[in-house]
C-alpha cells in the first residue's frame, strides 16, 4: 500500500450565523453556513494536490481546519495515521512543525515592520528548535537559499516593501520550509502576482516537492494552473466535493455536470479555439441555506428529476481513484 | 476610417519625485463593430490609458502629447463642458475595473441609471428614462423587475451586468471594460465574455477590453494590443499576436499562461520584474528581462514597426532597417 502522508475524513466546518437578539429569541432554527460539509481525501508524500472550485466553495475553509487554524465542527484529520482532531495546543506544537501554510496575499502576509530574515526565524524561535543564534541563523540562509533568494545576506536586513511581489511570496514560501515540512497548504499562492511572475513561484513549488520531498496541498479558482501542477485535483461546489481523481482524469473526460461546466467556462488563451455557448445559468447559491438533495441541481444543465432534488449523491467510485458524487452516475452502481 | 483614433498618446503623472510615464507614446484604432484588447501587467498604463480617452485621469494625471481623434473631434483638446456634451457616455462610456464595488450603496440602482441618463441627455423625461433602464437591463439580461434593488441585493454577476447596462445609457459608440471580469468565478466570467460578444454584434458596438489576462482578450477580441512599461510592445490582429508573436515579452506572456487543454508542462516565466516607470531605462523598457536583449537595446528604444499586414512590433530583433 502506498503511504498517505495526510488523510481528511468526513470533514465539515459549520459557521454559526449570527442572529438578532430577539430572533434567537424566537427560538427559531439555529442557521449556519455550512462551508465544509463532509469531505473526505488524502494527500501522499510529495504530491501536489489541488483543491479547485469557486469563491464560497470551501476551498480556503478545507486549508485553515488541516492546519486547526480553526476548528472543525466534525470529521478527523489523520497526519500520517495518528489522529491530529482534537489534540490539545501543547500536542499540536510537534505537527505545527511539520504542516505550514503560505497565504494568498504576500502584501498583507509579511509584517512590514519586520526584517526579512526576522520573519523567516520567527518559527524558529516559536517553536525553540535552534540552540543558539548561530543556528537560527544558518538555518534561515538555508532557507532563503532554497527560495532562490540569494544571496541570502543581502536580503536578511530588508524589508517586506523593498522587494518584488514574486520574491514577497518566495520569503513567504522561505518562512514556511524553514521548520522542514513536509505539508504545505498553499492558499491562492500566486492569485495577486503579476502574470510573468507567476510562474517563478509555482515552479519553485514543484522543485520543492522534489528537492526537500514537501507534499503541497494547492488551493485555487484557476483551472489552467492547477492542471499544470497538481497530481491530483478535486473539484468543490459549495462545501462539498462534486469530483476528484488525477488530472488529467478530470480535464480531458470530466463527468460531473459541473465539472464539464467549469472545464467549458475557462478561457483558453488561443483565439481559434471555439467559444462554447455558456449552458449554466446564475451564480453559486447562498451556503447558508444550500440547495436540497444536490447542491448543483438549481444550476444543473443534466437535471435528471426528483432524484436529484431530494437526494444527495454520495461519491462514488467510477475507477482508477476517481470518484464522482452525481446521480448520473450513482445509479449504475 | 476607424472609430477612434489615438496617436502617440502621452499620459504623465506628477509626483514629488518628478513625472511617471504612464503612457509614454501610444498608438492604436478601434474599428466600428470591432474589439481591441489591451493586455500587460498592472503598471504597463492599461487603466491610464482609458482614463485619458475619456479625460478622468486622476488630479496629477495629464496628457502632455498626441491626439485622440473620435468623430470630428480630438478629445486632447476638447473643454469639459464639450467633453460632458458629446464625449462621455455618449460617445465613449467605461466600465471601471472592480464595478462589482462601483455603485453607489444608497441610491437604488433605477435611480443611479436615470441619473446618468438625464446627465447627458437633460431634455430626457425621468419616466422615459426609467423605461429605457427597463430595457437595457433586458439587453444585458437582467430581469428588469430588479432595476428596484439596491446594489447589494444583486450578486456579483449581475451587478457587472448592471454597470454594462448603465454604461451603455446613452449608446456609446465606444465601450472600454477594464478588468471586466477579474473579480468573478469561472462560470460567470464566461457569462459576461459571452454578453459582451453579444453586444459587440447586436449595437456594433466598437469595445476595447482591458485584462493582464491574455486568454480573455483572445475570446472576446479582433485585435490585440500587447503593453509593457507605459509603451505598445507589439499589437495587431489577434491570430498574429497569438500565432506568431515576436516580441520577446508576448512570448513570454503567452508562455506563463497556460491552456487548461494543453499537455502538462512546466510554466515558463518571465525573470524579473516590471520596470519602474519613474526612472525608465532609456533604451528598450524590457531590455533587463529579455533573453535576446542586444547591445543597441540599452540605448536605443524600438520603434513600432509593420512587419506584416496588421501586425506591428516594437522590438529590435526585428527591426530590418
Amino acid at each position: 500500500m502506498e503511504e498517505t502522508l495526510l488523510r481528511v475524513n468526513e470533514l465539515k466546518k459549520w459557521f454559526p450565523v449570527r442572529t438578532g437578539f430577539f430572533k434567537s429569541l424566537a427560538g427559531r432554527e439555529k442557521l449556519f453556513v455550512k462551508a465544509v460539509d463532509g469531505i473526505s481525501f488524502d494527500i501522499k508524500p510529495q504530491e501536489i494536490y489541488g483543491l479547485a472550485g469557486e469563491s464560497g466553495s470551501g476551498k480556503t475553509t478545507t486549508g485553515r481546519l488541516i492546519l486547526r487554524l480553526i476548528e472543525p465542527t466534525a470529521g478527523k484529520i489523520y497526519y500520517k495515521d495518528k489522529d491530529i482532531t482534537k489534540l490539545k495546543p501543547k500536542e499540536f506544537t510537534p505537527y505545527r512543525r511539520k504542516m505550514q501554510i503560505i497565504f494568498q496575499d504576500p502584501y498583507e502576509s509579511l509584517n512590514p515592520r519586520m526584517t526579512i530574515g526576522s520573519i523567516v526565524s520567527e518559527p524558529l524561535h516559536v517553536q525553540k528548535i535552534c540552540k543558539n543564534e548561530r543556528e537560527v541563523q544558518e538555518r534561515v540562509a538555508a532557507a532563503l537559499d532554497e527560495v532562490q533568494l540569494t544571496p541570502p545576506d543581502e536580503f536578511v536586513p530588508r524589508y517586506p516593501h523593498e522587494v518584488s511581489g514574486g520574491q514577497r511570496q518566495r520569503i513567504a514560501v522561505a518562512r514556511a520550509l524553514v521548520l522542514k515540512p513536509d505539508f504545505i497548504v498553499a492558499d491562492e499562492p500566486v492569485s495577486m502576482l503579476d502574470v510573468s511572475i507567476r510562474a517563478e513561484v509555482l515552479n519553485l513549488m514543484v522543485d520543492l516537492t522534489e528537492k526537500l520531498k514537501v507534499a503541497f496541498l494547492y488551493v485555487t479558482h484557476d483551472l489552467a494552473l492547477a492542471r499544470h501542477l497538481c497530481n491530483r485535483l478535486a473539484i468543490m461546489y459549495l462545501g462539498k466535493m462534486m469530483e476528484k481523481g488525477y488530472t488529467e482524469d478530470i480535464i480531458y473526460e470530466p463527468l460531473h455536470p459541473y465539472t464539464k461546466a467549469l472545464m467549458a467556462a475557462v478561457p483558453v488563451p488561443d483565439p481559434e479555439s471555439k467559444r462554447a455557448e455558456v449552458v449554466i445559468k446564475g451564480e453559486i447559491p447562498s451556503p447558508i441555506n444550500p440547495p436540497s438533495g444536490c447542491r448543483f441541481h438549481t444550476r444543473c444543465p443534466q437535471y435528471i428529476g426528483d432524484i436529484c432534488r431530494l437526494k444527495e449523491p454520495k461519491l462514488v467510485h467510477v475507477g482508477k481513484d476517481k470518484y464522482v458524487a452525481c446521480h448520473l452516475y450513482s445509479e449504475k452502481t | 476610417m476607424p472609430t477612434l483614433k489615438v496617436e502617440d498618446l502621452k499620459t504623465y503623472y506628477k509626483i514629488q519625485r518628478g513625472f511617471v510615464k504612464a503612457v509614454d507614446g501610444v498608438s492604436f484604432d478601434v474599428e466600428k463593430g470591432q474589439a481591441l484588447g489591451l493586455v500587460g501587467e498592472s503598471g504597463c498604463g492599461k487603466t491610464t490609458i482609458a482614463t485619458s480617452l475619456l479625460r478622468v485621469l486622476p488630479s496629477n494625471g495629464m496628457i502632455v502629447g498626441g491626439r485622440i481623434l473620435f468623430k470630428d473631434f480630438d478629445i486632447v483638446r476638447l473643454t469639459e463642458a464639450e467633453l460632458k456634451e458629446d464625449i462621455r457616455w455618449k460617445g465613449i462610456s467605461l466600465v471601471f475595473q472592480g464595478a462589482m464595488n462601483a455603485m453607489n450603496p444608497v441610491l437604488k440602482v433605477s435611480d443611479q441609471i436615470i441619473e446618468a441618463i438625464q446627465l447627458h441627455e437633460p431634455n430626457v423625461e425621468k419616466q422615459e428614462a426609467l423605461e429605457r433602464a427597463g430595457k437595457l437591463f433586458h439587453l444585458v439580461g437582467v430581469d428588469p423587475s430588479r432595476l428596484d434593488h439596491y446594489a447589494h441585493e444583486f450578486s456579483g454577476g449581475m451587478r457587472q451586468r448592471a454597470m454594462i447596462a448603465m454604461a451603455l445609457a446613452c449608446n456609446p459608440d465606444i465601450l472600454i471594460a477594464d478588468e471586466p471580469s477579474t473579480a468573478l468565478d469561472v462560470i460567470v466570467q464566461a457569462q459576461v465574455l459571452q454578453l459582451l460578444r453579444q453586444l459587440k454584434e447586436r449595437l456594433s458596438l466598437s469595445l476595447i477590453i482591458i485584462s493582464h489576462d491574455l486568454s480573455i482578450i483572445a475570446e472576446t477580441c479582433e485585435k490585440a494590443a500587447v503593453m509593457y512599461g507605459g509603451k505598445i510592445a507589439e499589437r495587431g490582429n489577434i491570430y498574429a499576436v497569438f500565432k506568431n508573436p515576436l516580441h520577446p515579452y508576448t512570448q513570454g506572456l503567452l508562455g506563463a499562461f497556460p491552456g487548461i487543454k494543453a499537455p502538462k508542462s512546466r510554466l515558463i516565466s518571465i525573470p524579473g520584474s516590471p520596470p519602474d516607470l519613474l526612472k525608465a531605462p532609456v533604451g528598450c523598457k524590457f531590455t533587463e528581462r529579455c533573453k535576446f536583449a542586444m547591445p543597441i537595446c540599452q540605448n536605443v528604444d524600438p520603434e513600432l514597426i509593420e512587419v506584416e499586414k496588421d501586425h506591428y512590433v516594437a522590438c529590435h530583433l526585428h527591426n530590418k532597417t
